[in-house]
C-alpha cells in the first residue's frame, strides 16, 4: 500500500515538473514569437528615422520649397523635387487610366465570358504578368518596345494630333521612343494583374442570388455586371486600384530604363522625364556630396509618405470589405 | 416598336462592352506572351557554357556572369537563412497568441504596407544603416536589404495558412495536455508546412529579381568575391549596367542574364502553385 502511493506521489511530482516546464517554454516560445512580431514594427519604425535623419541636411537647406523646385542642379547644389515627383504621378496616373478599364475588363471576362475550363489558366497566365521581375519589363521596354514605339506609332501619333490645339503639345516633340508615355504605358502592363486579380476575387464574393435576380428581370450581362456586381464590389475594386497605384508610384527598375532620366517638367508625354526612384536608381550612386545625397534621400522619404498614404487607405478599403464578407458568412 | 428599338440598343450595347472584355483578356495575354517570347529569343542567343564559367567582362572582350550568379545565389541566401525565422515567428504570433490583440492589429497593417512599399526606399533605409556606419558597399548590406524585403512575404503567407488551419485540431493537443508552443510547434506547425513552404517559394522569387534596393548596398563587383564585407557582383544590377551601356556584347550579357532570372522565378512560381493546388485537393 504504502508503496503505491509513493510511485502515485512520484508520478504527481513528475507531472507538477512537467507543466511547470511546460509553461515555461511556452512563456518562453510566446516572448520569442512576439518579438519577431515587434521586429516588423521596428524594420517600418527604422526606415521612417533613417530616411528623416538622412533627409535632415536637405530639409535644413532647402525647406518647404524643395516640394515645388523644379530646379535640379548638383554644380550649384540646388536641388528640388518638382519635375521626378510630377514624373512619379503622371506615369502612374496615365498608367491607371489604361490598367483600371483594362483589369476589370479582364475580370469580367474571367468571371462571366470565359469558359470554365479555361477560367484557371487564363488567370494563372495573367497573374504571371505580376510575377515577372521589373527589370525584365525594364530590359524589355528598352530594347524591344521603345524601338518598335518610336518607329511605328509615335510618328504616326504625332501626325494625328500635329494639327489639333492641346493636343499637338501632349503628343508632341521628337520620336525618342523613350520617355513618360513609354514608362507609364509599361507600368499599366506591370500592374495590371494587381487589378484584375483583386477584381476578380470580389466579383466572386458578390452572392449569385444578387445576380440571378438581375438576369430574372431580363438584364442582359452587361447590365448585371454594371449596375449589380459593379456596385456591390465598389470597396474592393477602389482598394486593388489603390494597391496597384501604390506599386506604380515606387516601382523603379521597369520605369529607369526608359524614362529618359531628365529633370524638367515638358508638356509633352512623349518628352523624356523622371520619377523620384528613377532618380534616385540613377543618380545615387554617383552622387557627390552631402546635399547631394540628402536630397536624394529625402526623395525617397516623400514618395514613402505617398505611397504609405495610397496603400494605408487600400488597407482600410480591403479590411472593411473582409470585415462585410465575414459578417456575410457568419 | 419603341421596345423593340429599347431591347436592340441594350444588346448592341451588351455585346459591345462584352467584346471589349474579351479584347482585355487578349490585351493581357498578348502582352504576356511578347514579352516571354522577345525575352527567350534574345536571351537564348546570349546563352553560352561560358555564361557560368566566366567573368563579367570588360568591354569588348568575352565573359560570363559566373560572379554575378554567385553573388546573387550567395545573397538571396542569406536574405531567406535570416528573414525567413524572423517571419515565421511573427506570422506565428500573429495568428497563435495574437489573433485579435490590438499590438496585431497594428503589425498587420504595417505589414502589409511593407509587402508593397517601393523596394528602393529599403534600398535608402539598409544604406543608412549599414552601408553608411561599415563605411562602404558591401554584400551583407545587399542581404540585409533583400531580408527587408523577404519577411513581411514570409509574415503574411505564413499568418493565411495558419489560419486555415483547423481550431479542432489545435483543441484535440490541448485536450492532450500540450502546452501551446507545443501545440505550434508539432501539430499547426506541421498542418500548414506546405503553405508556409510556398510562401518561402515565392519570397524567394521576389528577392530574386530585385535591383532597386541592391544598387547602393551590394553595388557590383568584377571579380568573383566571397568576402561579405565587400561589394559583391549580382545578376539584377549587372543587367542594370550592361543594358544601358553602348556595347553589344554587353547587352548580350543582359539579355541571358534576364533570361535566367525570369527561369528561375517562373520555375519558383510554378512550383509554388503546385505546391498549394496538392494541399488544396
Amino acid at each position: 500500500m504504502a508503496d503505491i502511493a509513493l510511485i502515485d506521489n512520484l508520478i504527481t511530482d513528475k507531472r507538477a515538473a512537467a507543466v511547470r516546464r511546460g509553461g515555461f517554454r511556452d512563456a518562453r516560445f510566446r516572448t520569442l514569437t512576439g518579438s519577431a512580431a515587434i521586429m516588423v514594427l521596428v524594420i517600418f519604425a527604422g526606415v521612417l528615422l533613417s530616411l528623416g535623419i538622412g533627409s535632415m541636411p536637405a530639409i535644413k537647406a532647402f525647406g518647404l520649397p524643395f516640394v515645388y523646385t523644379e530646379a535640379w542642379n548638383p554644380v550649384t547644389e540646388k536641388f528640388g523635387a518638382l519635375a521626378s515627383v510630377y514624373g512619379t504621378l503622371i506615369t502612374s496616373l496615365l498608367a491607371m487610366l489604361v490598367a483600371v478599364p483594362v483589369g476589370i475588363g479582364i475580370a469580367i471576362f474571367l468571371t462571366e465570358i470565359c469558359p470554365r475550363p479555361l477560367r484557371r489558366p487564363i488567370g494563372i497566365a495573367i497573374e504571371l504578368l505580376a510575377g515577372i521581375p521589373s527589370i525584365i519589363y525594364g530590359i524589355w521596354g528598352l530594347f524591344v518596345f521603345a524601338p518598335e514605339f518610336q518607329q511605328s506609332v509615335q510618328p504616326w501619333l504625332i501626325d494625328l494630333f500635329g494639327d489639333i490645339p492641346i493636343l499637338q503639345d501632349i503628343f508632341g516633340g521628337p520620336a525618342y521612343g523613350i520617355g513618360i508615355f513609354t514608362a507609364a504605358f509599361i507600368l499599366s502592363i506591370m500592374i495590371l494583374p494587381f487589378i484584375s486579380a483583386v477584381t476578380r476575387d470580389v466579383f466572386e464574393t458578390v452572392p449569385t442570388t444578387l445576380k440571378e435576380a438581375a438576369y430574372a428581370m431580363g438584364c442582359t450581362t452587361w447590365e448585371v455586371m454594371w449596375r449589380v456586381v459593379l456596385p456591390f464590389a465598389r470597396t474592393g475594386v477602389v482598394g486593388g486600384a489603390m494597391l496597384a497605384l501604390g506599386r506604380a508610384l515606387g516601382e523603379t527598375m521597369a520605369v529607369t530604363f526608359v524614362i529618359g532620366n531628365a529633370h524638367h517638367i515638358m508638356p509633352s508625354l512623349f518628352s523624356p522625364g523622371t520619377t523620384i526612384s528613377a532618380t534616385i536608381a540613377n543618380e545615387f550612386t554617383e552622387a557627390v556630396g552631402d546635399l547631394y545625397l540628402s536630397s536624394l534621400i529625402e526623395m525617397g522619404l516623400i514618395l514613402f509618405f505617398i505611397t504609405f498614404v495610397v496603400l494605408a487607405s487600400a488597407q482600410l478599403m480591403l479590411r472593411a470589405l473582409e470585415r462585410r464578407a465575414g459578417g456575410v458568412s457568419a | 416598336m419603341r421596345n423593340m428599338r429599347l431591347y436592340r440598343r441594350r444588346k448592341r450595347r451588351n455585346g459591345f462592352f462584352l467584346t471589349l472584355s474579351v479584347l482585355a483578356a487578349f490585351f493581357g495575354l498578348a502582352w504576356l506572351g511578347i514579352i516571354l517570347t522577345s525575352l527567350f529569343y534574345n536571351g537564348f542567343a546570349g546563352l553560352s557554357g561560358n555564361l557560368f564559367t566566366e567573368m563579367t567582362p570588360p568591354p569588348g572582350a568575352d565573359g560570363g556572369l559566373a560572379n554575378a550568379i554567385l553573388g546573387s545565389v550567395l545573397m538571396s541566401a542569406i536574405a531567406v537563412a535570416a528573414g525567413t525565422p524572423i517571419g515565421l515567428l511573427a506570422g506565428t504570433h500573429l495568428a497563435e497568441y495574437g489573433r485579435y490583440s490590438r499590438v496585431s492589429f497594428i503589425v498587420r497593417f504595417v505589414n502589409d504596407i511593407l509587402l508593397s512599399a517601393p523596394s528602393i526606399v529599403t534600398g535608402l533605409f539598409i544604406y543608412e544603416i549599414i552601408v553608411v556606419n561599415m563605411h562602404g558597399f558591401s554584400a551583407l548590406a545587399g542581404a540585409a536589404s533583400l531580408m527587408v524585403i523577404v519577411i513581411p512575404v514570409v509574415v503574411r503567407t505564413t499568418e493565411n495558412m495558419l489560419l486555415l488551419v483547423p481550431n479542432g485540431l489545435r483543441e484535440a493537443a490541448a485536450a492532450l495536455g500540450a502546452p501551446r508552443s507545443a501545440i505550434i510547434r508539432t501539430v499547426t506547425w506541421r498542418a500548414a508546412r506546405a503553405g508556409i513552404v510556398t510562401g518561402i517559394l515565392l519570397a524567394v522569387a521576389r528577392i530574386s529579381g530585385e535591383t532597386a534596393p541592391l544598387l547602393f548596398t551590394a553595388l557590383n563587383n568584377q571579380f568573383w568575391s566571397t568576402d561579405l564585407s565587400k561589394p559583391m557582383a549580382n545578376l539584377p544590377v549587372v543587367i542594370f549596367q550592361f543594358a544601358m551601356s553602348p556595347y553589344e556584347d554587353w547587352h548580350r550579357l543582359a539579355w541571358a542574364g534576364a533570361l535566367l532570372i525570369t527561369i528561375t522565378v517562373l520555375a519558383l512560381s510554378i512550383t509554388a502553385r503546385i505546391l498549394e493546388s496538392s494541399k488544396r485537393s
